[in-house]
């Protein structure tokens, strides 16, 4: 099944946001199907938060157009099928976790029995008649994602959801995050966390002042990029200034060796290593991770 | 809508509630109205009526200050505290319309500001009468002097949040609230009387006056109580400008205020940015 042959969740044609004459976003055209999950790249001020705010249906679109499963973004249609995480997740501390889901059941036309084995799934069950205002940061965090799994939603938008959690939250922020999209869930989440969205996300899309400038898989972006695998090698004693020489490369300090190849070039490169017998020790390889592609494609946009 | 409503309006009682205002208005309105109920009681013998009617008399002055203050207190939060908190955004990607969460909150607040009124002046007045004394007359004034002070703080919460949603920051709607209070409550009747006493009996005085007057929500309730009730009016001695309206002008000023500000409120949240 292709992308086109799939009806998408979540689309914005030519979406265009401008305050006077200065332009936040502009032309922004991206689909997201079910089951897909999209990370969403930028600086700060590239404008993340606007397109999430648009599609929310909280600011309007100075030009092109959003639909958000097949509703007008704002519609209570299109916010039942809605899913919001906001970066700073803020709650009313009086209130206990079981009664807030509750009050955010209700909104969303949910039963209420659904409330507990939600929190019960995000590791919320012993705090569920607690006050919010005892929580920790990362409860909170479990609490705002118990949130966007009421009901079911076609579309969810996350902003940050693993910032500020130690590591087992954040592994439990993403399995939640797959369940949703085995669930047939479009996804877009945007952070700032590269390394976790390299492994957990199946489409990169990258705002740069306000333009996209990259949408694809990771691969497809690295093979367009066509970035150099950075090979470190690291020298007997004493070797280093030869096995420069040999190679070329940077010095990275006393016995370490940089190279930088092009992806056809990474055997004929690594037959020279071993032609250089035991003056090297040890071999890293590292491809361009999505760091790099990142600075790349923001970089690309700004020449 | 409507369960969209009570469901805001749930939650925000059980905010009221932990946050202890609740207690805390209802404790203050029943020792103010308890302290004043007794501490005015002297004129009872030389006016020939019940000690109830004096204690309505004093607790509608109370109430012309401590109903207005206490539902801007409630209210200048509502919007710009949300807003400031972050709690709003998300609330409002919900299926729910900012029309219906003012709605939710003004249910709420009006559910304290009623238990606050009629526990506090309801028990000085049955303090009151098992003192001195009550009539059928002085228990209607009571329960209307209950009714009407409900209403005027419905008239400022609708007020308070219309504040809120016009103000960038909860400290400034709070300030914004003060000056509401300051103004409607006290300044405006200080700026009536120096023009009636400069006017001298005139025609500003017979004519215009008596509709100012009534155009303040909380001179309006003022008039209502006196104007409705003749023992009341002798004791408060506001019986001359009640006299120069129209009996119905007190009542719609009244009912009218909360209508028009909660519309005012609907109006400036719809411009806030969530």
């Amino acid at each position: 099944m292709t992308d086109d042959a799939r009806e998408a969740a979540l689309v914005t044609e030519g979406l265009t946001k401008r305050y006077g004459r200065s332009e936040v976003l502009s032309d922004v055209s991206l689909r997201v199907a079910p089951g897909e999950r999209v990370a969403l790249l930028g600086h700060n001020g590239a404008g993340k938060s606007t397109l999430v705010r648009l599609v929310l249906g909280l600011l309007r679109p100075s030009g092109g157009c959003i639909d958000v499963a097949g509703h007008r973004p704002g519609s209570a249609a299109a916010r039942r099928a809605t899913a919001y995480l906001p970066e700073q997740v803020a709650f009313h501390r009086a209130l206990t976790g079981r009664e807030q889901l509750s009050t955010f059941a209700r909104l969303a036309g949910e039963p209420v029995k659904a409330v507990m084995p939600l929190l019960e799934r995000v590791g919320l069950a012993r705090a569920a008649d607690a006050r919010i205002g005892t929580y920790s940061k990362g409860m909170r965090q479990r609490l705002g994602l118990a949130q966007t799994l009421l009901g079911r939603r076609r579309v969810a938008l996350l902003d940050e959801p693993t910032s500020g959690l130690d590591p087992v939250s954040r592994h439990d922020v993403y399995e939640v995050i797959d369940e949703m999209a085995a669930g047939g869930t479009a996804l877009v989440i945007a952070s700032h966390a590269l390394t976790e969205l390299e492994a957990r996300t199946d489409r990169i899309a990258i705002l740069a002042q306000g333009r996209l400038v990259a949408d694809d898989s990771l691969a497809a972006l690295s093979r367009r990029a066509d970035l150099p695998t950075r090979i470190r090698l690291t020298a007997r004693s004493g070797a280093a200034d030869m096995v420069q020489a040999e190679l070329g490369g940077r010095r990275v300090n006393g016995c370490a060796v940089e190279l930088r190849c092009a992806a056809d070039q990474k055997m004929a490169q690594l037959s020279r290593i071993s032609g250089l017998g035991d003056a090297v020790r040890d071999v890293d390889m590292m491809p361009p991770s999505l760091e790099d592609l990142y600075r790349h494609y923001c970089g690309e946009h700004r020449q | 809508m409507i369960t969209r409503i009570l469901s805001i309006a749930a939650a925000e009682f059980r905010i009221q509630r932990r946050n202890r205002w609740l207690a805390s208005a209802t404790l203050l309105m029943l020792l103010f109205a308890l302290a004043l109920t007794f501490a005015g009681s002297a004129p009872t013998g030389t006016l020939g009526v019940d000690l109830l009617t004096v204690a309505v008399a004093s607790m509608t002055t109370l109430a012309v200050y401590l109903a207005p203050f206490l539902a801007l207190m409630i209210a200048f939060d509502a919007i710009a505290g949300e807003a400031e908190r972050g709690t709003l955004g998300l609330v409002l990607t919900y299926p729910l319309s900012r029309g219906e969460m003012l709605l939710g909150k003004f249910c709420a607040h009006l559910s304290v500001l009623a238990i606050a009124m009629t526990l506090g002046l309801g028990a000085a007045g049955a303090a009151a009468a098992m003192a001195g004394g009550a009539g059928p007359d002085s228990l209607l004034a009571l329960a209307r002097l209950i009714g009407t002070a409900i209403l005027l703080g419905a008239s400022f919460l609708a007020l308070g949040y219309a504040a809120s949603a016009l103000s960038g920051s909860a400290a400034a709607a709070a300030g914004l609230a003060v000056g509401l209070w300051l103004v409607l409550v006290v300044l405006y009747d200080l700026g009536l009387l120096g023009a009636v006493v400069f006017d001298d009996g005139g025609a500003f005085t017979r004519h215009v006056f008596p509709w100012l007057l009534a155009a303040n929500p909380a001179d309006a309730f003022r008039l209502w109580n006196v104007s409705a009730s003749r023992e009341v009016a002798l004791i408060s001695g506001m019986a001359g400008a009640g006299d120069a309206l129209p009996p119905w002008a007190a009542p719609v000023s009244l009912f009218f205020w909360p209508v028009a500000a909660l519309a005012l409120a609907g109006a400036a949240f719809r411009r806030v940015d969530a």
